[in-house]
């Protein structure tokens, strides 16, 4: 049977199982949402407040899920207010595929009424785009793009429709398989890598397990949680692996890097084997470069060989998805009869010794709430079972460092490009995914007014988000870098007039809060937490000048943290 | 900094709008010298045979051959100076030839260095010269003494010796 390229392309998002895309309409994507108002019940239409917010959303709901997050937008302003939000996805590795509507065929480079040129704008900031020139080409053109957007090392996908695709007839045929003869991602393991690997990891007086985003995108953390236990390893995890094992148990020894923690860092610097698994070896992580893990030789397992060796020369290479290189791994370990690792007890001790610097101490007075404290009590409160987004800034490290994740996928924020105003619609999307969670996005006063227009959207949708918003009328990353090497030249970092956010919540139609006291901390989160089908806007006013620590400051290694 | 090569890069890729601006937007959004750069369809008018010449480092060379490989248009590729392999360029030169002798001198130097005369104005010889750079190179340093009034290069073509080929 005919059907115009919109109805086909409402068919391929069925075929697809899309359940849920985020989107907002305009001239060019007509078409498209007049077949989406026929087909409402199979596939649920977000109407967001902005573009921007509807790529996080699809992000909070590719990372709580693990399934690719989908997004629709108009040509012009309605792509390119996307960007930022694909750009984030590219630096996260996180499966989207966008949809962009684009001027008719015939107006292409005529500078024609909303026309953008979002196939070259987004070029550098995309796994792979694509602008759809026949109908014939739109079904197959959908079925790669969920398919490049889903294998491989994960990321966004941009397709590009012109208007008069979507009003042309042609017959539907959605292709059951793929192949593209130029696009094949390695997914199991070299085998004599694997055994190398292991050999190394038998004789290794001072391992460590440095895990990072690509164990949370393979599904691995079972895996993880498996061979470390067996081994006995430590293990850290980067800002974007955090819950790929658990923050609880006792081989954890934190987050590392910047803002790790102080045993990790010095674990690193220290160690005689580095075991990255799906981890980049981020300027975040590895502090100056030249003074990176002196004495250890270095295992990556990747699925993305460019991530191999680019910052740091690596001696075992293993190129595959991570949860299968995993399952190899454990097999080739249970494969050697009565195997048992060198004596590490002596590294353990060390890590004990550097544990009793209780490297994120601090200390909760009677008078101004520290942010440290809520997350605290945020993560006490939800028994350490929510979804936590975040947006960026002082509020992201202590969520990231305080908040004690336990599984993966749980904790979702923007990592690589560091995306204020990502936290609430990535809420937004983790909320749609999963109705019947507890969703936590911790804020700052900063970042939630990057989107808050999203509460609007919570209200359409009913989401009942708990946002908690550390207030302390900086921007206080940037403060605490002018802190410390601006000589306290607070040059823009003060946020002069902020809106009353309680007043702002209640206006779009939530509970808003405001807690001042520490005393009322606890009970100011239990009584939003037991609100289960409300919004509430939990307004924490915070210690004003309140630093991040521990700190690798810029260029230093990662024996040179400072404490306090 | 350690010590740069020029490497001579063959790239098979989708013949497909925009996948030329892929592999040269990858090397500006990553700062990687691109030197020549030269594209045309193969045999099979499917893909294209893109021929990329590079100063760089061992390590960044590495890089480079991953980074391009990570393209979705990209097939296949190869760094030549992995094998014994042959580079070409073509180059267009227009002489002024008015002066008294110079005819005679662009003709000498065109058959030296077995070069072709291959348009003639009543003021202007236009030469084909075809080689490896440095025998480009040589040819216009040769030809200094005329008036040269235009050079068009096609910047490096290479290909492998004996059986190595880059095929799908």
């Amino acid at each position: 049977m005919e059907l115009t390229g919109a109805e086909i392309f409402v068919e391929c998002l069925k075929a697809e199982g899309v359940d849920t895309i985020f989107g907002y309409p305009g001239g060019a994507v007509l078409h498209i949402y007049d077949a989406l108002y026929k087909e409402a019940e199979h596939v649920n239409h977000i109407l967001v407040r902005h573009e921007q917010a509807a790529v996080h959303a699809a992000e909070g709901y590719a990372k709580a899920t693990n399934r690719p997050g989908v997004v629709l937008v108009t040509s012009g302003p309605g792509a390119t207010n996307a960007v930022t939000g694909i750009a984030d996805a590219y630096m996260d590795s996180v499966p989207l595929v966008v949809f962009t509507g684009q001027v008719p065929r015939h107006l292409i480079g005529n500078d024609a009424f909303q026309e953008v040129d979002i196939v070259g704008i987004t070029r550098p900031c995309v796994k792979h785009n694509f602008l759809v020139t026949d109908v014939k080409d739109l079904a197959s053109t959908v079925k790669k793009a969920f398919y490049i957007a889903s294998t491989g090392r994960p990321g966004p996908v941009l397709v590009d429709i012109p208007k008069d695709i979507t009003a042309a007839r042609c017959e539907f045929d959605y292709p059951k398989e793929i192949s593209i003869r130029s696009y094949n991602p390695t997914v199991k393991g070299n085998k004599r890598q694997i055994r190398r690997a292991i050999d190394l990891m038998l004789e290794s007086k001072r391992p460590i397990l440095y895990t990072g985003g690509g164990v949370v995108l393979s599904g691995g953390a079972a895996e993880l949680t498996q061979l470390a236990r067996e081994l006995k390893f430590p293990v850290t995890n980067t800002l974007m692996g955090l819950g790929a094992y658990p923050a609880t148990d006792p081989l954890f020894v934190g987050m590392l890097g910047m803002h790790g923690t102080y045993e990790a860092n010095h674990a690193m610097h220290q160690s005689d084997l580095v075991i990255a698994i799906g981890a980049r070896f981020d300027d975040r992580v590895t502090g100056n470069i030249e003074k990176f893990c002196p004495h250890a030789k270095i295992i990556h397992v990747d699925i993305d060989p460019a991530s191999i060796s680019k910052n740091v020369k690596v001696d075992i290479p293993i190129v595959g998805d991570v949860k299968h290189v995993l399952v190899d791994l454990l097999e080739e370990l249970q494969s050697r009869k009565d195997w048992q690792t060198a004596d590490t007890s002596a590294w353990w001790s060390q890590i004990n010794e550097w544990r009793k610097a209780d490297c994120l101490k601090y200390e909760q007075d009677d008078e101004s709430i520290r942010s440290q404290f809520v997350v605290e009590k945020l993560w006490e409160v939800t028994d350490g079972d929510a979804y936590v987004t975040s947006d960026v800034g002082q509020h992201q490290m202590w969520a990231a460092q305080f908040y004690k994740f336990d599984k993966p996928n749980r904790w979702i924020n923007s990592g690589g490009l560091g995306t204020m105003g990502f936290g609430l619609p990535a809420a937004m999307g983790v909320q749609i995914a999963y109705p019947d969670a507890t969703v936590a996005c911790i804020t700052g006063d900063g970042s939630i007014q990057m989107n808050i227009q999203e509460l609007s959207t919570c209200m359409q949708y009913q989401l009942p988000i708990k946002i908690i918003t550390l207030n302390n009328g900086y921007l206080g990353m940037v403060r605490q870098w002018q802190e410390f090497f601006y000589q306290k030249r607070y040059s823009m970092s003060y946020m002069d007039a902020l809106p009353d956010f309680v007043k702002l919540a209640e206006a779009y139609g939530h509970v808003g809060m405001r807690i001042e006291r520490p005393a009322d901390v606890e009970g100011a989160l239990k009584e939003a937490m037991a609100m289960k089908n409300r919004l509430v806007f939990m307004d924490f006013i915070t210690k004003r000048e309140s630093n991040v620590y521990p700190m690798v400051p810029a260029n230093a290694g990662h024996n040179e943290m400072i404490l306090v | 900094m350690s010590d740069e090569t020029r490497h001579v890069i063959s790239i098979l890729m989708e013949n497909e709008a925009g996948a030329l601006s892929r592999v040269s937007g990858l090397f500006s959004a990553r700062g990687y010298n691109i030197e020549s750069l030269t594209v045309a369809p193969t045999e099979d008018a499917t893909l294209s045979r893109l021929t990329l010449v590079t100063l760089c480092s061992e390590e960044i060379v590495e890089q480079i051959m991953k980074q391009l490989h990570k393209l979705v248009d990209v097939v296949k590729l190869m760094d030549l100076n992995d094998y014994p392999h042959i580079e070409r360029e073509m180059m267009l030169v227009k002489v002024d030839v008015q002066k008294h002798g110079s005819c005679d001198q662009v003709k000498r130097l065109t058959d030296i260095f077995r070069a072709r005369i291959i348009d003639v104005s009543d003021k202007t010889y236009t030469i084909e010269v075809t080689g490896n750079r440095t025998k480009l190179d040589a040819f216009l340093q040769a030809l200094s003494e005329a008036r040269i009034m235009e050079v068009v290069r096609s910047g490096s073509m290479g290909i492998a010796r004996g059986s190595s080929a880059l095929t799908v």
